[in-house]
């Protein structure tokens, strides 16, 4: 078997243990199913008519707008949940059992990864399927589906970087925790809630340049009106932006971790 | 070729040297011991041979590869058992070894037939499917050393690998590693348990400080110090005029306790009634004395000055003989 074969079956192997750690935790799961879900309920059931404000874009319905900031939630809650699974791992020592294995140590950030990417697939299955249960069109058709769940994965990846980075450099699931607000701080300054062009300065300004508005804009627009090659575009480069920033901290984190023990 | 030599290493962290230039040398085949108290530098030393940790200061190589620059050649040739068994509670026993042989590169039938193997030899074959968090503190161990030999490995570390667990579950720890020992398996491991050391090792490094203060087979170390001591239990407030007694028979050992004194002779048993006479003409009641032949603790405390235990197993399993 190749060395590449090897450390994909490590990768692949590291991925399902960490969806398995996720869904058997109940701590875990519930923050990236149940709280978006319920947010979701809540706000499309309280401000529905939102939708009839001057300047909200043309939608079917406030739950169609809705879904991609659902989805967005969830798949950064995943990524911090995946922080806080791996900084449990360190406490517990469990690292230690997989940085003594013959595999490229990176591997191990790799099969979080995977994990988290598969977290971030299911949650935009389970939005989208509350989509179809509620009604909702999705205007771009199965294509648009396809491309909105594969930017969620992905996207899930990325915020999965950042959640490792923290993580290793740390080793504490508290202080991974301890960001969760700032996650929902970052999230209400995109536009996955609410358009940008409704928004009061300074928060329109920084939802304007905030990467997470882009990933969601690249989510919404197939749902809400079509394919735009230029939102996907954006969605995709501020994707690997993340990911490149995410990989890249996380190196150094692991680097450190390795190098004081 | 020795399985592990290790040439001056050294570990500091900030201004702490934690691992202050230690040498080994462990043959082929060997069972060794580094016996030390918590914070004598085991860990950190396993953690460099094992690759885990990068060292500061010196070389060393297991199965014949630099733990530094052939890191990952190391790793496929070593297995580990750290201290406080890294085991995910979530995962069931068999998961736990399917993973890990995964991660050693075995293919997935083979890490099957591997993984049953090794989860009936370790007899946790009937909690294969449980969770590790629902298992005991000695099955724990017993899942963590069988996912440590699931690649066969030429070397396994062990670290403190009965620290925590009843007599019982540690005598079957013992007898696994005894077994895999039979096998051809290099056995490096570290413990604060004297009878661990003595029963296991064919050699025993004592670490204090961060420095190896004596190293050899574990009856070459006991024959270093020589004679044996005898240990008495006083009635209150006989110690400090006991000792002044003793003084002038032999050499006091250090406090162990508080509870009892040791002076060491030179006649053994024949000693005992010079003693005793020499308590009683001085008022001192002895409650029990016990004739202590030398053991490593003796070895310990007088290569460091200090004893590695307080509380040895060997006290506890050798009753005092009545005065």
């Amino acid at each position: 078997m190749s060395a590449l074969a090897t450390n994909a079956r490590v990768v692949k192997a590291l991925g399902m243990r960490s969806v398995k750690q996720t869904f058997r935790r109940p701590q875990l799961i519930a923050p990236i199913i149940v709280f978006p879900t319920l947010l979701l309920a809540i706000q499309t059931g309280g401000a529905s008519s939102a939708v009839q404000l001057p300047g909200f874009p043309p939608v079917q319905s406030f739950l169609q707008f809705m879904l991609a900031g659902a989805i967005v939630q969830s798949l950064m809650i995943a990524g911090n949940s995946g922080g806080i699974a791996l900084a449990v791992d360190i406490e517990m020592g469990f690292t230690d059992r997989l940085f003594s294995a013959p595999i490229p140590r990176f591997a191990i950030v790799l099969g979080r990864l995977a994990g988290t990417a598969a977290l971030g697939l299911f949650a935009a299955l389970w939005f989208l399927a509350i989509g179809l249960v509620f009604g909702v069109t999705f205007e771009a058709g199965a294509a648009g589906v396809l491309l909105a769940i594969v930017l969620a994965t992905c996207a899930a990846l990325a915020v999965g970087g950042i959640g490792a980075a923290i993580a290793l450099r740390t080793g504490s699931a508290s202080v991974v925790q301890g960001l969760f607000p700032l996650v929902l701080v970052i999230l209400f300054l995109s536009s996955a809630f609410f358009p940008q062009e409704l928004m009061i300065e300074p928060a329109k300004t920084i939802a304007q340049y905030n990467p997470l508005s882009f990933i969601v804009e690249g989510i919404r627009e197939p749902m809400i009106s079509g394919i735009d090659a230029a939102d996907t575009l954006d969605a995709v480069l501020a994707i690997l932006g993340i990911v490149l920033l995410g990989l890249l901290l996380s190196d150094r984190a692991l680097r450190h971790r390795l190098r004081v023990g | 070729m020795p399985a592990i030599a290790v040439n001056g290493l050294e570990r500091r962290f900030g201004e702490v040297l934690a691992v202050q230039g230690i040498d080994l040398s462990v043959e082929e085949g060997e069972i060794y011991a580094f016996l030390g108290p918590n914070g004598a530098g085991k860990t950190t030393t396993v953690r460099m041979l094992t690759t885990l940790l990068l060292p500061t200061g010196g070389s060393a190589s297991v199965a014949g590869r630099d733990v530094v620059k052939e890191a990952r050649a190391v790793r496929a040739s070593i297995g580990v058992a750290l201290q406080e068994a890294a085991l995910d509670p979530l995962m069931t026993g068999r998961e736990l070894i399917r993973l890990q042989a995964t991660l050693q590169g075995l293919p997935t039938a083979e890490g099957r037939r591997r993984a049953d193997r090794l989860l009936e030899r370790v007899d946790l074959s009937a909690a294969a499917d449980r969770r590790v968090g629902t298992y005991s503190g000695g099955m724990q161990r017993r899942l963590d050393l069988a996912a440590a030999l699931v690649h066969e490995p030429r070397v396994l570390f062990l670290d403190e690998p009965t620290t925590g667990l009843d007599p019982v579950s540690r005598k079957t720890i013992w007898e696994e590693v005894r077994a895999l020992n039979d096998d051809g398996t290099t056995v490096f491991l570290t413990t604060q348990y004297l009878e661990e050391a003595d029963q296991l090792a064919n050699e025993v490094a004592i670490i204090d400080s961060g420095r190896i203060v004596a190293e050899g087979t574990p009856d070459s170390l006991k024959a270093e110090i020589g004679n044996p001591h005898i240990q008495l239990h006083l009635a209150d407030g006989g110690i400090p005029k006991a000792e002044a007694v003793l003084a002038g028979i032999g050499r006091l050992l250090p406090p162990r306790d508080g509870k009892c004194v040791e002076v060491e002779v030179a006649n053994g048993a024949a000693d005992i009634p010079r003693v005793v006479r020499a308590l009683d003409e001085a008022g001192v009641a002895v409650e029990s004395l016990e004739l202590v032949k030398p053991t490593l603790d003796d070895v310990f405390v007088a290569k460091t000055g200090h004893h590695l235990e307080t509380e040895s197993e060997e006290d506890a399993e050798r009753p005092p003989v009545g005065a």
